[in-house]
C-alpha cells in the first residue's frame, strides 16, 4: 500500500539492503573443486545430471580457489593433507563458506587413527555439517539449502 | 604346471638350504636375508617368475628373534604359478638387500616398508618415506607404536581424558 | 597446523636431472588439489618447455591407516573399512577381502551366494568404468560423456541400494556368503539394465572411438612395451593395453569364475588409446557375465545364500528365539568374534584397476593379526614417471585417465 504500490508501478522495488547481497550470495555460490575420498564421487554424482546441483546455483565448480566462494570438504582429511586445506581455506576471498561433507570430516568417521583428522573443524571454521557415509547427492543438496539459509539469515553488521 | 614350481622349489632349497612350507594350498619359502637377491635373480631368469605381485611385512613384537617376517609374492605368467618367499629378520639387524634392480617395481614397495616399519633396504635408490609425511618421527605399523585413537568422552571421565588431549595453542 | 612441509630440492636432488639444480629447466608442482589428478596425488614435473623431462609422484595425502586399524577390530568389524579403501571398487573390496578369510578358515560358501558376488562384483566393474569414462572423457574435454556416464551409473547405484540399502559402501558380501537374498525387484530390474544397456555402449563408441580430436589425443601416446609393463608390475586392463592376456579371472578362477563364458580382451598398441579399447570392450565383456549370472539365479530360487557353519555366520533371527544353540553362536560371534587358525594366506583378484590382493595372517586369535592389500594403483603410479618421458603436460593428463588410479586404492 502507499509509496510501494506507486512505485512498484514505476517498476521499481524496495528492499533492505542485508535482504538483496544475501539474496545474491545464495544465487550463484561456485565452490570449490576439492574432492578428497569417496565423498567425493557423490559430490560428482550430484554434479551431474540424476541430482542436478546446477539448479541450486553451483553451476560449476571453479578449480582455482582465488574464483570460489565456498569449499566443500569431501572425503577424509589426513595429518599431510591438512595444512594443504587450510591453506586453500586462507586462499579463498572473502566471503567464504566451508561446508563439511560426509562423517570423515564432521567427526573422524570410521577412522579413529594417528592418520586422520578427528574432524577438519580442527583446521578450518565450518557452517554446515553433512552427515552420511557417502551422504546421498539428496542429502548433500539439502546440506547446501541449509548453508543458503543460514547466509540467508547473516546481518550486515556481521559482514567482513 | 605344478612340476615346474616343485622343481623351482628343489633348486633353491638345494642352493640356499631354505625351509618349503605349504599351507592352504600355497607354497613359501624361507630365505635368509643375505641369499634374497641371488634367489630373486634366479627365480625371474631360471623358472620365469616375471611379475612382483606383492611385499609386505609382518611385526612380532615383543619377540626379538625373528622381529619381522619379510613376505615377497612372485607370480609366473606364463607357467601360472605363485611362489612367496619370507624373510625372517631379527630385532637388532632390520637390514635386506634391495631387489630393485631386478624387479624396478620393487622400488615403491621397499619404500613402504620402509615407512611403515622402518626395514632398512641396501642400495635402495631414493629410500624416503612414502605414505606419511616426510618428518613423521616413528613406523606406524609396528606393533609398539600406538593406535592413536581419540579416546570417546563420557561425563564421568570428560575431564580426565581433557587434560590428557593435546590443546590447540593460540 | 604446521607449517606446508614441502619437499626440498636436496630431498629429490637425485631424482632430477642437473639441469633443474642449474635452472635450465623448470620445476612445477602439479598440486594435491587439481581438477585432473582424479584424486590427491601430488606431481612435481621438471619441464623443459612443454616436454616432460622428469615426473616424480608424491603420494599419501589419502593415507588414512587401514591396515593398522583392522588389527584392532574384529573380522567382522574390520569388514566396512575395506570398503573405503577403493571407492570405486566396494563390492570388489569385500569380496577379496572374505576370500581371504574363507581361504584362510576353510569355510564353504554356496553357490548361490557365489553367483551373486559375481553378478554384483561385475555390475560394480561395469560402473568403475563408467566413472573412468567419465573422468578421463571429462579430462580430454568431451564434458557430455561425462553427464551420460554418471547416468548410467544412477542406475548400477540403485541396482546396488535395492540390495544391501547403501549406494556405494555396501559391506553386502560377509564371510560365509552375502549377507541376505536378493528382493524380488532385482531380477526385473537387471534384466531392464542388461536390456539398455548395450545402446549407451554404443553410444559412447560413436562418440568417442573414431573421433579424430580423441585419437589424436590418445594415439601413441604413453605407450609402454609388454616386457615393461610386466617388469614394472602393471596389471589389469593397463597391462592388457599392451598385448599380455593376463586376466586373475581366467588364470586362477575363484568364486565360480571358470563357468561362466567371457573374452579378455586385449590390444596390441600399449598406448592410452589401446588401454581405452580394453576397457570398452570390457563393458560387453561384463554384461556377457551378468546374463549369465542371472539366469543361474533365476534357476536357484530359494538355495541358501550362506554357509551353515554357525561358528562363522549368524544365524538367522527366527532361530535364536527357538535354539539355544543359535543363542549361544550369536552371543559369540557379536562379543568375541571368530577365531582364526594360525596361517597365512594371499588371495588375488581382478578388480577394475588390476590384480587386488589381500594378505592375511593370524596368529589363532579373533582379530587380524596382519592384513596387507596389494593395490593396483600403487603398482600403476610407479609407472607414471616412465609412462610420461617425453611428452607433454597436457599429455600426462590423458595418461593418468588411462592408467585409472584411485588414490584411496594406492593410499589406503
Amino acid at each position: 500500500m502507499g509509496v510501494e504500490q506507486k512505485l512498484g508501478n514505476l517498476g521499481i522495488v524496495t528492499t533492505s539492503l542485508e535482504k538483496a547481497v544475501n539474496w545474491s550470495r545464495t544465487r550463484a555460490m561456485w565452490p570449490l573443486l576439492s574432492g578428497l575420498a569417496c565423498c567425493a564421487i557423490e559430490m560428482m554424482s550430484a554434479q551431474a545430471s540424476h541430482y542436478d546441483m546446477s539448479r541450486f546455483g553451483m553451476e560449476l565448480m571453479r578449480a582455482s580457489p582465488r574464483q570460489s566462494d565456498l569449499l566443500i570438504v569431501a572425503g577424509r582429511v589426513t595429518r599431510k593433507m591438512a595444512p594443504v586445506l587450510r591453506r586453500l581455506y586462507d586462499q579463498l576471498p572473502d566471503p567464504k563458506w566451508a561446508v563439511a561433507m560426509g562423517d570423515c570430516c564432521s567427526c573422524g568417521g570410521v577412522f579413529n587413527n594417528y592418520a586422520i583428522l578427528q574432524g577438519v573443524d580442527e583446521i578450518i571454521p565450518i557452517d554446515v555439517y553433512i552427515a552420511g557415509c557417502p551422504p546421498r547427492p539428496e542429502g548433500l543438496i539439502h546440506g547446501i539449502l541449509t548453508l543458503y539459509e543460514k547466509v540467508e539469515n547473516e546481518k550486515l553488521t556481521k559482514w567482513k | 604346471m605344478n612340476e615346474k614350481l616343485q622343481n623351482a622349489i628343489q633348486v633353491l632349497q638345494q642352493k640356499y638350504g631354505c625351509e618349503a612350507h605349504v599351507h592352504r594350498g600355497e607354497h613359501t619359502l624361507f630365505m635368509s636375508a643375505d641369499n634374497l637377491f641371488e634367489a630373486s635373480q634366479v627365480l625371474r631368469d631360471d623358472f620365469g617368475f616375471n611379475l612382483f605381485a606383492s611385499l609386505t611385512a609382518t611385526d612380532y613384537w615383543p619377540e626379538e628373534e625373528p622381529r619381522m617376517h619379510l613376505s615377497y609374492q612372485f607370480f609366473s605368467i606364463e607357467h601360472n604359478m605363485h611362489l612367496r618367499l619370507r624373510v625372517p629378520l631379527a630385532g637388532d639387524n632390520l637390514n635386506v638387500p634391495s631387489i630393485e634392480k631386478i624387479y624396478p617395481n620393487a622400488n615403491w614397495y621397499e619404500r613402504e616398508v620402509y615407512d611403515m616399519f622402518g626395514v632398512n633396504f641396501d642400495d635402495h635408490s631414493d629410500l624416503r618415506r612414502i605414505l606419511m609425511p616426510y618428518e613423521w618421527e616413528g613406523h606406524p605399523l609396528r606393533k609398539d607404536y600406538p593406535l592413536g585413537y581419540e579416546e570417546p568422552q563420557f561425563t564421568f571421565n570428560f575431564d580426565a581424558i581433557d587434560l590428557r588431549k593435546p590443546k590447540a595453542t593460540e | 597446523m604446521a607449517q606446508l612441509q614441502e619437499v626440498s630440492l636436496d630431498e629429490i636432488r637425485h631424482l632430477v636431472s642437473d639441469r633443474a639444480i642449474s635452472g635450465e629447466t623448470m620445476l612445477l608442482n602439479m598440486g594435491p588439489q587439481h581438477p585432473s589428478t582424479h584424486g590427491v596425488l601430488r606431481l612435481l614435473l621438471e619441464l623443459d618447455g612443454e616436454t616432460i623431462v622428469h615426473c616424480i609422484p608424491d603420494i599419501g595425502y589419502l593415507h588414512t591407516g587401514i591396515e593398522k586399524n583392522m588389527e584392532a577390530k574384529t573380522y567382522q568389524k574390520a569388514e566396512v573399512m575395506t570398503d573405503r579403501m577403493d571407492y570405486l571398487n566396494t563390492v570388489g573390496n569385500n569380496l577379496v577381502y572374505c576370500l581371504a578369510i574363507e581361504k584362510l578358515v576353510e569355510l564353504d560358501v554356496p553357490e548361490r551366494a557365489q553367483v551373486i558376488r559375481v553378478v554384483l562384483t561385475e555390475l560394480q566393474r561395469i560402473a568403475s568404468h563408467l566413472v573412468w569414462l567419465a573422468t578421463q572423457s571429462l579430462d580430454l574435454a568431451a564434458q557430455s560423456v561425462f553427464l551420460y556416464c554418471f547416468r548410467e551409473r544412477e542406475i548400477i547405484l540403485d541396482l546396488l541400494e535395492l540390495v544391501s540399502g547403501q549406494r556405494m559402501m555396501t559391506t553386502y558380501i560377509r564371510p560365509g556368503g552375502v549377507w541376505r537374498d536378493v528382493p524380488e525387484e532385482f531380477y526385473g530390474a537387471v534384466d531392464d539394465f542388461v536390456n539398455m544397456f548395450p545402446k549407451r555402449i554404443d553410444q559412447y563408441d560413436g562418440l568417442l572411438t573414431k573421433n579424430p580430436i580423441y585419437i589424436d589425443r590418445t594415439k601413441r601416446i604413453g605407450v609402454i612395451s609388454a616386457e615393461d609393463a610386466v617388469a614394472w608390475g602393471l596389471t589389469g586392463p593397463t597391462l592388457r593395453g599392451s598385448g599380455v592376456a593376463y586376466d586373475l579371472r581366467k588364470f586362477q578362477p575363484y568364486s565360480g569364475y571358470e563357468d561362466y563364458d567371457f573374452d579378455v580382451p586385449t590390444q596390441t598398441s600399449g598406448d592410452v588409446y589401446g588401454r581405452f579399447m580394453v576397457r570398452m570392450e570390457e563393458f560387453r565383456q561384463s554384461l556377457r557375465i551378468v546374463q549369465q549370472g542371472m539366469k543361474r539365479l533365476k534357476e536357484t530360487k530359494g538355495a541358501p545364500v550362506h554357509s551353515n557353519n554357525r561358528k562363522y555366520v549368524p544365524p538367522p533371527r527366527s532361530e535364536i528365539g527357538v535354539s539355544m544353540e543359535s543363542l549361544i553362536h550369536h552371543f559369540k560371534l557379536w562379543t568375541e568374534g571368530f577365531n582364526a587358525p594360525k596361517g597365512y594366506v594371499y588371495f588375488p583378484v581382478e578388480s577394475p584397476r588390476g590384480e587386488l590382493g589381500c594378505y592375511l595372517e593370524s596368529d589363532g586369535g579373533p582379530k587380524p593379526y596382519r592384513v596387507h592389500f596389494r593395490a593396483p594403483s600403487f603398482s600403476h603410479l610407479q609407472a607414471i614417471s616412465k609412462l610420461s618421458k617425453g611428452h607433454m603436460v597436457a599429455d600426462l593428463v590423458a595418461i593418468i585417465g588411462s592408467i585409472d588410479i584411485v588414490l584411496g586404492d594406492a593410499d589406503r
